[in-house]
């Protein structure tokens, strides 16, 4: 499911809403999960998961084509974790 | 951020009650749990895709007894970032 059919899905499920409210609720969302990871904040949807900021240092590794060894600078990652609901609904449990 | 913050965000910016909000937001993350659950996966433009991978049995070891047991098979959700969201996490 794209985030345009998951608009769509909203619009269906909420009969008073319209498709630009649905779209701009769901821009909303995303991005303001968005802009709290980028700013180092951790995130947390009860019965979804939750997104943390983890910390890769700096490594060196090889380009397998030519074996130049590349120096990859540390940097950040998102990361998420399955809260416990979903996870076993999504395992069938 | 909770879901909490983010109801505020439509509020402000939608002009929903905060009833509303609420329903919305929770409706959003209500329709995502089960596609999800039916093994369907989410792909959001510019966040991120949501999906759910099969893994298979595998051994493994009791870590305070070193007693070897099976790691039954199971199905578990992976999040996989966009570019986009990758980048703008380190600017």
């Amino acid at each position: 499911m794209t985030k345009s059919e998951l608009v769509d899905k909203i619009v269906e499920a909420n009969g008073m809403l319209s498709r630009k409210e649905s779209e701009m609720a769901v821009n909303i969302v995303f991005d303001s999960m968005g802009e709290a990871l980028q700013k180092g904040e951790k995130v947390e949807i009860r019965g979804f998961g939750s997104f943390t900021i983890r910390e890769r240092g700096a490594r060196e590794a090889r380009n397998p084509k030519s074996g130049a060894v590349v120096n990859i600078p540390a940097k950040k990652v998102p990361f998420f974790k399955t809260g416990k609901e979903l996870r076993e609904r999504v395992d069938n449990l | 951020m909770t879901k909490a913050d983010i109801v505020e965000r439509i509020y402000e910016k939608v002009g929903f009650s905060k009833k509303e909000s609420a329903e919305l937001v929770e409706l959003v993350f209500d329709i995502i749990k089960s596609t999800l659950e039916k093994g369907d996966k989410i792909k959001i433009a510019g966040f991120g895709n949501f999906v759910v991978k099969e893994k298979a049995d595998r051994r493994g070891r009791n870590p305070q007894t070193g007693e070897e047991i099976t790691i039954s098979a199971r199905k578990i959700l992976t999040f996989k970032p966009s570019q986009v969201l990758k980048a703008s996490i380190n600017n």
